[in-house]
């Protein structure tokens, strides 16, 4: 089956229309084999990062709270609240810790995660 | 031979208990082998509160449930009396022909009664006021009495006189002295407090002097001198002031006090120096102190001077200044209470109609406070009493400080010095909060009271503590923002004032009028607890589903594998043959862990989030509903089998757990609730380690408030007895719902208590007496409450929007999480140990993106 979407490009996967997304929540997802936590904030930006705890060792930041940390929009996981910019994948309580972060989009109304980003 | 040492304590009192938990935690018992002897059957008790045993019993009056301190190398000997002390063999011979040898002996006999040579002290039903065994003497008389008469009118005499009233005898108090109190309180205080015991129904009688006890055998009556007609009474307790317990002392030859107790030096050593004397029974440089908080003082230097020889610490004279409460009146005396210094001056305030009498004693330049006297209202002793020790100067308007108006906690704007003892019960001062505070880095006052020990005796204190909290952190750049979140500049409660007032119903609102930004996982399933306790709705619906904590969130308790629990309601613990087997078929046909909880139901662990919807069907289907075990709200109401099939039960507590589980199901508080109902004393249904707890009496419900298990037990206490089933819901809805308003976030019952100014015995002014005039509106939201009731698992099915939210995934919704996998354990699953994030491969199908397959909105 194929995508609304006519373009073919293998680095994008269309996951969901967007409208799916609840607002400030996050929705798990199969992208390039792995699971990924995607979420809408306030202003309807997307953002979209594995969904693996590392701390917890479970698959579980898409089911965590969404907000802010100052200026930065950050889910806490559900586990043990640890929080993960969701721009970055960075850990905001520990400057060691970081969960993979991917290219989002929106394509005609469906979301679409591309390529892992590479950490800086 | 044995190198280590011998110390013999004599009295398991107050004092003497002090001493040794405080020669446990200086380390004494590293070079000591202690002995405690206590002539009493039980270990030391609180006899400060000894009124409050009729209410909550010895257990709970005692320093030392378990029966021993927990160093081995203390041991306790009770229910013996020591015979004599052999200071050439320095060995003590206890009344049990045992002889212990010591190095160092400790005597912490304390005080007795003093019974006056009256003609028929010695008739059958006349009592002294000190031990546990004396009231239980008192109540076995009052079954039979009908009136009693306590001799003697200060403040030892009231607590007996408390004591008789609660016993529901017609009680008389009976005082030589032109007023009550004449130690601490001047006439017209006095004045003062005879109007507020007489309003509750008691007569005092001033300015009598007791001339014989009549009767034959027993009581009959008071016979006063110039008196023509006796008073009659069938029961008497003297509580004519205490003498020191010397004649152990005496016997062995140690120097005595010319008014009675064991001389000693500012080091509290005897004329032995093998011997010291603390508490009570001594008598420092001649003079004896009758009250607990110089008597733990004295503890503390014996046990400093033993651990370090060179310790500076000595006795310097004790601050007598004394707050209690007696029979509901607050009643004050402290510093120069009687204006004796020369040229003090006085500053009155009284409010004959509300019942307050205020004086304050100033210096004659009206710059200093020297003492004062407060009647009726003392919340302003934490404040003024400092004022005294430290002879700081006084601020422009004195009267301030006691009219109406002032309130509690002017620390901070009056500027206290660092020396003055803010809690006289353990004698800590000032400087050392704010330097615990600095150094522990306390940040509430919990913490605070734990760390100093301050505010944890009387609790008079806690006021000025809690200013100084705030002025530390003040200090230290930490703002002192009470709010509970980067998010929010206000409380828990003032969040949910705000929300009750506005009638604000999504978070967008709040944090848009009352906060910044956009809330995070403290406020927002602060917020949505909130909502949910005053408008009761669907914690799914779309306003609030996003601000739903991990477990509420999805309905179940989240496992540390991303599994979940499910917890079906079983109220009361009790279930139907039929029923366990629906969850035992639910169990086996999902493949579920299933575990007895501690609440008396059944937890089904390792569902995942996919499955929760097909489990609560069949659970639906067979008449469950939600248990709310991962709600902070109502969790379970346990209960024992009750009367009607156990033989000691008098009650039918089964039925009333369940009622009570019933009403208060769903009922979203700051954290968790859990209730438990006994059908009888035994206590079976251990209720009284719950929020709330049930007791059956003979008469109806005793209702217990404010337990905990967990990390930091706490039994509940007694709030009201003997209840009738309706007025015991009446109180509940009340306390849970005041608790629910003025709570923290995350704070059990228990805490929360700790946090109340004034305790227990404010929130049953405001629960049962109603003092607030609250109760019918706090019944009202309850009610409201109940009314709303419905299943959330129910609603969910029902619902397609919010049943959409349980999938693995959002593009391939019946796919199992392949990261989720199970290993066995004594037969059942257990989860397997993810090492690292699973990579899922590319054969996994993944639909197509259409808008219908994943539920359009």
């Amino acid at each position: 089956m194929t995508g609304p979407d006519p373009q073919v490009d293998a680095r994008w996967e269309p996951i969901c229309p967007f409208e799916v997304l609840e607002v400030e929540r996050g929705a798990t997802a199969l992208a390039h084999g792995h699971a990924v936590a995607i979420f809408r904030t306030h202003d309807d930006a997307v953002f979209a990062l594995g969904n693996h705890d590392p701390f917890a060792g479970a698959s579980v930041l898409a089911r965590g709270i969404v907000g802010t940390r100052g200026d930065i929009p950050f889910v806490a996981s559900p586990m043990h609240k640890h929080a993960f910019d969701l721009r970055t994948g960075q850990c905001l309580d520990d400057d060691d810790v970081h969960v993979p972060s991917y290219d989002v989009r929106v394509v005609a109304g469906i979301v679409e995660v591309g390529p892992r980003r590479v950490v800086a | 031979m044995s190198t280590r040492k011998s110390l013999v304590v004599i009295g398991n009192g107050m004092v003497g208990h002090r001493f040794v938990q405080a020669a446990i935690e200086r380390g004494l018992t590293e070079t000591f082998d202690i002995t405690v002897v206590g002539e009493e059957p039980r270990p030391a008790y609180d006899r400060v509160a000894l009124t409050s045993f009729f209410d909550v019993g010895a257990e709970q009056l005692s320093f030392l449930p378990s029966g021993a301190y927990d160093d081995p190398r203390v041991r306790l000997v009770l229910d013996v009396p020591v015979a004599a002390i052999d200071r050439d063999t320095k060995s003590i011979a206890l009344g049990t022909g045992e002889v212990v040898s010591y190095d160092i002996a400790v005597l912490a006999t304390g005080a007795a009664p003093f019974v006056p040579p009256v003609p028929g002290k010695d008739l059958d039903n006349v009592f002294v006021y000190r031990t546990i065994e004396d009231l239980e003497a008192i109540r076995e008389a009052s079954g039979t009495a009908r009136a009693g008469a306590v001799i003697g009118g200060g403040l030892l005499g009231l607590e007996a006189a408390n004591a008789l009233h609660q016993l529901g005898i017609e009680t008389h108090v009976v005082e030589m002295a032109p007023r009550l109190m004449a130690v601490q309180v001047d006439d017209a205080g006095g004045a003062t407090l005879k109007r507020h015991i007489e309003s509750l129904g008691l007569s005092v009688h001033t300015g009598v002097m007791t001339e014989r006890i009549e009767g034959t055998d027993t009581v009959t009556g008071l016979r006063f001198q110039d008196h023509d007609a006796a008073l009659p009474v069938d029961l008497v307790v003297f509580s004519a002031g205490i003498r020191p317990r010397d004649q152990l002392a005496r016997d062995c030859g140690l120097d005595v006090a010319e008014r009675g107790g064991v001389l000693v030096d500012e080091k509290l050593r005897t004329s032995d120096p093998a011997i010291h004397a603390i508490g009570e029974c001594a008598a420092v440089a001649g003079r004896m102190y009758g009250l607990v908080a110089p008597g733990y003082q004295m503890a503390e230097i014996v046990a400093d001077t033993l651990v370090n020889e060179a310790s500076a610490a000595v006795f310097e004279g004790a601050d007598m200044s004394t707050k209690l409460k007696l029979l509901g009146v607050d009643v004050a005396s402290f510093g120069d209470a009687f204006a004796t210094t020369e040229g003090a001056l006085e500053l009155v305030f009284a409010d004959a109609v509300a019942g307050v009498y205020k004086k304050l004693v100033v210096s004659s330049e009206g710059d200093r406070l020297l003492g004062g006297i407060l009647v009726g209202d003392a919340s302003a002793y934490g404040v003024l009493r400092p004022m005294v020790s430290s002879g700081m100067a006084l601020p422009d308007n004195p009267e301030e400080l006691i009219l109406p108006a002032a309130r509690e906690g002017g620390a901070a704007r009056i500027g206290m010095p660092d020396e003055a003892v803010v809690c006289s019960c353990n004698n800590i001062s000032k400087g050392s909060i704010c330097d615990t505070i600095d150094a522990e880095g306390c940040a509430d006052l919990p913490c605070v009271k734990a760390c100093t020990r301050a505010g944890t005796v009387c609790g008079s204190c806690v006021p000025i503590v809690k200013n100084l909290l705030a002025e530390r952190l003040e200090a230290a750049g930490k703002t002192v923002s009470k709010g509970i979140c980067e998010h929010f500049d206000l409380t828990r409660q003032e969040l949910f004032d705000v929300i009750a007032v506005h009638g604000f119903q999504r978070f967008d609102d709040i944090v848009t009028a009352h906060g910044r930004g956009r809330g995070c996982d403290v406020c927002k399933p602060a917020v949505a607890s909130i909502l949910a306790s005053q408008f009761n709705g669907h914690v799914l619906d779309r306003t609030t589903a996003n601000l739903q904590d991990t477990n509420d969130a999805y309905l179940a308790n989240i496992q540390r594998n991303g599994t979940y629990s499910v917890v079906p309601r079983i109220p009361g613990g009790e279930i139907t043959a039929d029923k366990l087997i629906v969850i035992g078929e639910v169990a086996r046909d999902f493949d579920l862990y299933t575990k007895i909880t501690g609440g008396q139901r059944i937890d089904l662990l390792g569902a995942r989030v996919e499955q929760l919807p097909q489990i609560w069907r069949r659970l639906v289907d067979a008449g469950f509903e939600s248990g709310h075990a991962y709600g902070k709200s109502l969790r379970t109401v346990k209960s024992c089998v009750g009367s009607s099939w156990c033989r000691f039960g008098v009650q039918d507590s089964v039925q009333m757990a369940i009622d009570l589980e019933l009403r208060y199901r769903g009922l979203r508080s700051p954290h968790k609730l859990k209730g438990g109902v006994s059908g009888c004393a035994r206590e079976c249904a251990e209720a009284r380690g719950k929020d709330f707890g049930v007791i059956a009496t003979e008469k109806g419900w005793n209702l217990y408030v404010c337990g905990n298990g967990g990390a930091i037990p706490a039994h509940a206490q007694l709030l009201a007895s003997d209840l009738t089933g309706a007025e015991l819901v009446r109180y509940l809805d009340r306390f849970l719902m005041y608790y629910i308003r003025t709570a923290d976030r995350l704070q059990r019952t228990s805490t929360w208590l700790g946090t109340i100014d004034g305790g227990l015995d404010r929130v049953r002014e405001i629960v049962v007496e109603d003092t607030l005039g609250l109760g019918a509106e706090l019944e009202a939201e309850m009610a409201r409450h109940v009314d709303s009731y419905f299943d959330e698992w129910k609603g969910t099915l029902e619902d397609e929007e919010k049943l959409s939210r349980f999938v693995s995934f959002v593009n391939a919704p019946d796919v199992p999480d392949p990261s989720i996998s199970f290993g066995t354990s004594r037969g059942q699953i257990s989860p397997a140990v993810a090492g690292g994030p699973v990579s899922l491969g590319t054969s996994i199908p993944v639909g197509a993106p259409a808008a219908a397959e994943v539920g359009a909105r």
